[in-house]
């Protein structure tokens, strides 16, 4: 018979964020039946509360040691308080910019809260996870939520059959996932990442079987961060869903899936790094080739960004396959510059639709400029910010990784990477010749809230402004990743 | 006599049967949702065989969150599936062609 130690309240601790969040978001689930539509807001400020309230309970582990709970399963190092502290900020802007959109399709019910704080409950685990069982429980409750949000507009065709697609696709990838989990269990003998770093570094295994999960893991994760072969559902899955929809799921899941990698494959299967090494610069190198490459082909603006976003996340794995600690940091500080980037331009979209008119076709941003010339240089920002244009952070962002590969002695890697964003400068200067150079198709005013100007402002400027003094984050994130490994 | 290679042999072999399902299936949504639900069983059977092995219950355990997963998972795809079906009349994965490009 195993017996445990009863659990003690020091041991639930760490857990303090994710078990307020629960309890919030069970309160939120039930006050909501009670609202009426027109006391909505109730439910908005309280998640707004909520967010609030995770972020003064998970500050003090910020530059504290790692603490684990729940029997080891579970952890709260720095690099969990930085991911979970920039979740936090992306969730409260998505909700925000998400507001008037989803008031204007009938969809701004409780559901829409309820499901963002579980999926964002989900991410918290899978960041804070150290043990298989944890990593899985809080992919699924993250992707769960994820399918149930793409569905939420019920009446579109559009968004069932996108959501059905990212369900399939979505569900082939948990299945691999686990395949690979159980092969690796199956030759370590253990579901705890860090036993199983101590066994594999003692070495003497049989390979083959090894390899084999370490595959199918690497497949798994690939399809939920969405890079080539298994990006087959993100354009899909971007178009099709309600565009408030979109933001939530091409922002937060992004930084999740990268911490989430970063636990198994470095954490955990750290002694494999040469076999999984190579597998990454495949995946990278196609995505960045395909997503760039197929992008320009779009005259959808959020199809455009989910091709976009496939070259982004190829460009991110390459700080993760240079396999050190500068490296992993550099891919943390790109993930946090892309979640901003998105943010912004996910929230102009947003800005610019009114009921009866998506605003997300390349056309609809046609003489941005003369309509509003602040918003325009806002969309300005963004865009060289993508294309890696300085001084914006996205071309210190691309720095970064790339002297991490290079550091590595993988220039020709390097080279391939800015000869492909090279070739996606072009679409992305294409949005602000549109905006600059063409004549206004739509003349209707812009109806936005003050409190959307303005948060989406400081979107924007937080990309100039980061790109001229990105020091503070990049050491933040070179801190996160020293004080956790 | 049953050793561990022939578990894994099997799970193997219903993963592929159940990956193939997926991809070569261009008629009906519902037989993609079973052939998730194979591939989810084909992982549980590696699981246990290799905790049996193993000597550890850490394994079993798995298989139960596993068997729990799948049961919010289908209950949220035959969801997803009845709203496809009132949008569009059908549950062909043919018509699922609206977003291309």
């Amino acid at each position: 018979m195993i017996s445990l130690p009863p659990l003690a309240y020091a041991d639930l601790q760490p857990l303090l964020p994710e078990l307020f969040l629960l309890a919030m978001a069970g309160i939120i689930l039930l006050l909501d039946t009670a609202l009426s539509p027109a006391n909505r807001y109730v439910s908005y400020l309280l998640t707004l509360a909520t967010l609030a309230g995770c972020t003064w309970l998970t500050l003090p582990h910020l530059g504290a040691a790692p603490a684990t709970a729940l029997y080891g399963m579970f952890i709260e190092d720095p690099l969990a308080a930085v991911s979970k502290l920039v979740l936090y900020i992306a969730v409260a802007a998505t909700l925000t910019y998400a507001r008037d959109y989803l008031k204007e399709r009938n969809l701004y019910r409780g559901e829409f809260f309820v499901l963002a704080l579980f999926a964002l409950l989900g991410m918290m685990v899978m960041i804070s996870a150290y043990h298989f069982l944890m990593l899985y429980l809080g992919l699924e409750l993250m992707s769960l939520s994820l399918y149930a949000l793409v569905a939420l507009q019920r009446d579109s065709a559009a968004a069932s059959e996108a959501a059905m697609k990212y369900f399939v696709l979505g569900a082939i990838a948990s299945g691999m996932l686990l395949y690979g989990m159980s092969m690796i269990y199956g030759v370590t003998g253990t579901l705890y990442l860090g036993q199983m770093r101590s066994v594999l570094q003692m070495g003497a295994f049989p390979s083959l079987p090894l390899v084999f999960g370490l595959v199918f893991l690497v497949a798994g994760m690939a399809f939920k961060l969405g890079v080539v072969p298994f990006h087959m559902w993100v354009p899909d899955v971007y178009e099709g869903a309600p565009t408030a929809v979109t933001l939530f799921l091409g922002s937060a899941p992004k930084l999740a899936a990268l911490v989430f990698v970063l636990r198994v494959l470095v954490w955990g299967l750290e002694p494999l790094f040469i076999d999984w090494q190579q597998m990454l610069i495949v995946l990278a190198i196609l995505s960045m080739a395909i997503g760039n490459i197929t992008a320009i082909a779009q005259t959808n603006l959020k199809r455009m960004l989910a091709y976009s976003t496939i070259a982004h996340m190829g460009f991110m794995l390459l700080g993760v396959l240079a396999a050190d600690r500068v490296g992993y940091g550099a891919a943390l500080f790109y993930a946090i510059a892309y979640l901003i980037m998105s943010l912004a331009a996910f929230g102009m979209i947003l800005l610019l639709s009114r009921a009866g008119f998506e605003s997300d076709r390349l056309e609809d941003f046609k003489g941005l400029n003369a309509r509003s010339p602040w918003l325009a240089f806002l969309m300005l920002l963004t865009m060289f910010s993508m294309a890696g244009i300085p001084p914006t952070v996205g071309f210190y962002a691309k720095l970064a990784v790339l002297e991490a590969v290079v550091n590595q002695g993988y220039v020709w890697i390097a080279v391939a990477a800015v000869m492909f964003s090279l070739i996606g400068a072009f679409y992305y200067l294409r949005v602000v010749k549109l905006m600059y150079f063409d004549a206004p198709e739509q003349s209707s005013e812009i109806s936005a809230g003050a409190d959307v100007r303005l948060v989406l402002s400081v979107n924007g400027l937080a990309l100039l402004l980061l790109g001229i003094l990105p020091a503070p984050l990049m050491n933040l994130c070179l801190y996160a990743l020293k004080a956790s490994l | 006599m049953v050793t561990l290679s022939s578990y894994l042999i099997l799970g193997g072999l219903l993963f592929a049967l159940s990956v193939l399902g997926i991809f070569l299936n261009r008629r009906n949504v519902i037989i993609l949702l079973m052939a998730i639900e194979l591939m989810l069983l084909a992982v549980n059977l590696n699981f246990l065989a290799f905790a049996h092995y193993l000597g550890d219950l850490a394994g079993q355990v798995f298989v139960f969150f596993i068997l729990t997963v799948a049961a919010a998972e289908s209950a949220i795809g035959l969801a997803i599936l009845v709203v496809l079906f009132r949008n569009k009349r059908t549950v062909d994965v043919e018509e699922l062609d609206q977003l291309r490009g």
